[in-house]
């Protein structure tokens, strides 16, 4: 049951992941940080399966770095690291184990200076999307943001809708999922907002 | 409903009129139940008047479309012109074969006009590359049942152009209609021998 929402506006990304970590029915830590900072401007957050998420989002991190060093430090736009982790799942789908691990990438491309959210799932489906969420929290968010999500939206527009859709999230959801830490990612790169 | 070609939705429809041929997607990608996105076009273009339209699997009509591609402009550049309708047939269907005892959960569609004869071609594909050619139409996707319906009634042999469209269009409209996981939009390719038209059609959306 864990919660990451992204919402994208027109200056950049939004994304929010709980803080809590489950494991069968109790919680053992209320400070986990879901995301990983995978270049300047890409942030990945993540749910699934615990142990396949923190390994394949590292091992995204490394390569994803590698890459960068390697091309004499010219960073992957948020496209080419969306088709890159894509291309990791799906491959991995068709393993002896796949990674049951799916994410949001929040990016800011900085050569056409457009913020995107794509939405990625374990089974290596792939879309760019104004706002999406994994798991119950997508059916919880979904109808909130049809409602009220506009194309033109700020950043402090975004923050107050995403805050809708936690309070939503904290009113419906059965159990306690610790607030959520809050981290944009714009022009300036990745920063955490949470309160 | 774990079925892996069912999971996302959508579907695909090509028919064959007088010197022309259409090929049509619906645009839904969901999850089970819940939509995710209403952009989710399923009807790639290779080359001049050759497209291909991919349902089932997301994960794999993306795979696909992109395996598509780099074979594409391997033989663009091999054989320096550009793909027969054919010859993407025979390659769609021994592509697939090569999973066969691990398939892409996907049902393909290959439409498009000879480049030297602009004579229609059309056919279909089951999930490890069985070809299978048709005069008229070929569906494909989660509201397969309700197309085969549809088209049944509405198609007649050598429609001009935009008799054609109207024939497709309302045979897609009516059967993505009947089906939860299919509709969001949809998107229309006429091909004639000297243009080829697209339209996104809108249509209900729950």
């Amino acid at each position: 049951m864990d919660i990451i929402l992204g919402i994208r506006v027109q200056e950049g990304t939004i994304i929010a992941a709980s803080k809590a970590a489950t494991r069968g029915i109790s919680i053992l830590k209320d400070t986990d940080d879901k995301t990983r900072i995978l270049n300047t401007h890409n942030l990945v957050a993540f749910t699934g399966e615990s142990g396949d998420t923190v390994h394949f989002t590292e091992y995204i991190q490394a390569n994803i770095q590698l890459h960068t060093m390697r091309e004499n430090d010219l960073e992957l736009s948020p496209s080419a690291v969306a088709s890159f982790v894509r291309n990791q799942l799906a491959t991995s789908l068709r393993s002896r184990k796949p990674y049951q691990v799916n994410v949001l990438l929040a990016g800011y491309d900085v050569k056409t200076n457009t913020p995107t959210l794509n939405w990625i799932d374990y089974l290596g489906t792939q879309t760019e999307l104004p706002y999406g969420a994994h798991g119950y929290a997508a059916f919880y968010c979904s109808s909130l943001l049809d409602r009220h999500y506009r194309t033109d939206m700020n950043i402090d527009e975004g923050l107050k809708l995403l805050d809708d859709c936690l309070e939503e999230l904290e009113r419906r959801m059965p159990i306690d999922f610790k607030g959520c830490y809050i981290k944009v990612v714009d022009k300036d790169g990745v920063r955490d907002i949470t309160k | 409903m774990s079925d892996p070609s069912s999971i996302n939705g959508g579907t695909a429809v090509a028919m064959v009129g007088k010197d022309c041929i259409a090929i049509a997607s619906d645009l839904r990608l969901g999850n089970q139940s819940l939509g995710l996105a209403n952009n989710f076009e399923k009807v790639f273009q290779f080359g001049d008047k050759t497209f291909m339209a991919l349902t089932g699997l997301a994960s794999d009509v993306i795979t696909l479309k992109e395996t598509f591609r780099l074979k594409n402009n391997l033989y663009n550049l091999r054989e320096e012109r550009e793909i027969e309708p054919q010859t993407l047939a025979n390659l769609v269907s021994s592509t697939l074969y090569e999973k066969r005892f691990g398939p892409y959960f996907i049902g393909p569609i290959v439409a498009g006009l000879d480049s030297k004869t602009s004579k229609p071609f059309i056919c279909g594909f089951d999930l490890i590359g069985c070809i299978d050619f048709a005069k008229d139409f070929i569906v494909s996707g989660t509201a397969t049942d309700q197309l085969y319906g549809m088209c049944e009634s509405l198609y007649e042999p050598n429609l001009e152009p935009e008799d054609l469209f109207e024939t497709i269009s309302q045979a897609l409209l009516n059967a993505v209609d009947r089906d939860a996981l299919s509709g969001w939009g949809a998107v229309v390719y006429i091909v004639t021998k000297d243009k080829v038209v697209k339209r996104t059609l809108r249509t209900r959306q729950d």
